[in-house]
């Protein structure tokens, strides 16, 4: 696809639902893509354009998710994105104010590609709930390059892009090397036990992934065998050695009285703990009260005295602008066009204009109800079409 | 055992066991839902039926079904 249009990289925009990555997005790109601020508004990619010194960039917005583990089809397609549609580099868009839960992501994201840059966006809702994080030791746990940002404020988009920009220069150095997350003994024992048999199977721009696909067989995940399957021609149901490897896991583990089930929560505690210890480390919660004031409207509007009648009246008051409320500006606009109406028609007049051309302007567009002149218009109309087609 | 879904408002628990499994455990658990996460309940809708929860700095609101499948411990309040 960027070859096609004479672009330099591609780079694919992930994140938690509802942090703005499709603002970020419309910002560099200048497009409208529909934003609204509610979880799940973009359930598929979409493509835009944008440049830097000189580099053109094909932007990839990937729908919101908090995992690319579980089997809902918006993650399937970010997963699928990310591993196989071959992106440049992966921008992992976070929310400031609950890092912790972004970091879910975060992780994952490292272990399926090589090059992340994480944007801390919405710094500014972090600041007035004076949450205050340490984006440069951010940096140095993650591994990866860490920019804050405001989304409507150019300027911090602009270091936004120069990072990216940077990190796609450094990428063929390997500047840059994403801390790989290290799990629970037993589950690195599993991981070492078959990874080497993928690596085998994997073809060579891909060998990065092997870490990651091993994880994936670990946890049973059958939509990656389709995804490897149509992507990669990878057949793992029909792959004996990596079959035979997998039932030997399985069995070492019933052995040991713990099964593939406790391995698989293990491989999802070892994520989110090592989300809250990066979370201890880097944020400072300056206030600890700071969401009691959202938290005490959120009290009232859906206790059960005041919930419902509010709502009642909300409702009510929608109804009676749809009914009695709309007619004053309807009313209004109708007064304002009539007036204009009066003023054309005298300037119409006084410059000797046609009558046909008075009734199909005036008339027809000003005030749409004089609907006998309206149609004397559209037959005159037809009868012109008719002489010419005659 | 408690579960969840009998803990009082404002209550803080830590949670023991998740009794599920498949795709919606693993929702749970990416909720950061995994052993031993203090969770406090502090909102409940109108209605009383999906109450929000505080987990790991996030409100998240979860259903009665999906609330009484999570085995808790109370904590003493402090």
């Amino acid at each position: 696809m960027k070859k096609l249009h004479g672009l330099d990289y591609t780079i694919a925009f992930a994140g938690n639902p509802n942090v703005g990555k499709t603002s970020i997005f419309n910002n560099l790109t200048g497009m409208h893509q529909h934003t609204g601020n509610w979880p799940g508004k973009t359930v598929s990619n979409a493509y835009g354009k944008c440049s830097y010194n000189g580099k053109n960039f094909l932007l990839v917005d990937l729908p919101g998710t908090y995992s690319l583990m579980s089997n809902s089809s918006e993650e399937e397609i970010a997963r699928d994105y990310i591993c196989f549609g071959n992106p440049d580099l992966c921008v992992v868009v976070v929310d400031a104010t609950c890092l912790e839960r972004n970091l879910n992501l975060v992780f994952q994201i490292l272990e399926m590609s090589l090059n992340v840059v994480i944007c801390v966006n919405l710094l500014d809702e972090a600041k007035k709930k004076s949450i205050e994080i340490n984006l440069e030791l951010l940096s140095d746990l993650l591994g990866v390059p860490v920019i804050g940002t405001i989304a409507n404020k150019p300027k911090t988009l602009k270091k936004l892009l120069s990072v990216i920009s940077s990190s796609l220069e450094n990428k063929n150095n390997n500047l840059t090397i994403p801390s790989k997350l290290k799990y629970s003994p037993k589950v690195e024992e599993c991981i070492s036990m078959i990874e080497e048999s993928i690596k085998s199977k994997l073809p060579d721009e891909k060998q990065y992934l092997s870490r990651w696909i091993s994880l994936k067989l670990l946890d049973e995940n059958i939509s990656i065998n389709e995804a490897l399957k149509s992507n990669l021609h990878m057949d793992i149901d029909n792959d004996s050695d990596i079959q035979e490897k997998l039932n030997q896991i399985k069995s070492n583990l019933n052995d040991e009285a713990s099964s593939i089930t406790s391995i698989r929560d293990s491989i999802v505690s070892s994520i989110v703990s090592e989300a809250e210890k990066i979370r201890e480390k880097t944020c400072i919660f300056a206030n600890s009260k700071y969401n009691l004031k959202s938290r005490k409207i959120d009290k009232i509007l859906t206790s059960k005295k005041f919930g419902i009648p509010i709502m009642i009246v909300f409702l009510a008051v929608i109804f009676w602008i749809t009914i009695a409320g709309a007619n004053y500006p309807s009313s209004l606009l109708s007064n304002m066009f009539g007036a204009i109406q009066d003023k054309l028609l005298i300037v119409f007049y006084n410059l000797h204009i046609p009558e046909f051309w008075t009734n199909l302007l005036i008339y027809r567009y000003v005030s749409n109800c004089n609907m006998g002149r309206l149609s004397y218009a559209s037959s005159y109309g037809y009868f012109l079409s008719t002489v010419y087609f005659a | 055992m408690k579960t969840l879904y009998n803990i009082p408002l404002n209550k803080s628990c830590t949670v023991q066991k998740l009794k599920c499994d498949g795709p919606l455990k693993r929702r749970l658990l990416d909720l950061g839902i995994i052993k031993n996460t203090k969770i406090t309940p502090v909102l409940k809708s109108p209605s009383g039926d999906p109450t929000a929860f505080e987990i790991r700095g996030t409100l998240i609101a979860l259903r009665k079904e999906d609330a009484s499948l999570i085995e808790v411990t109370e904590l003493e309040n402090i």
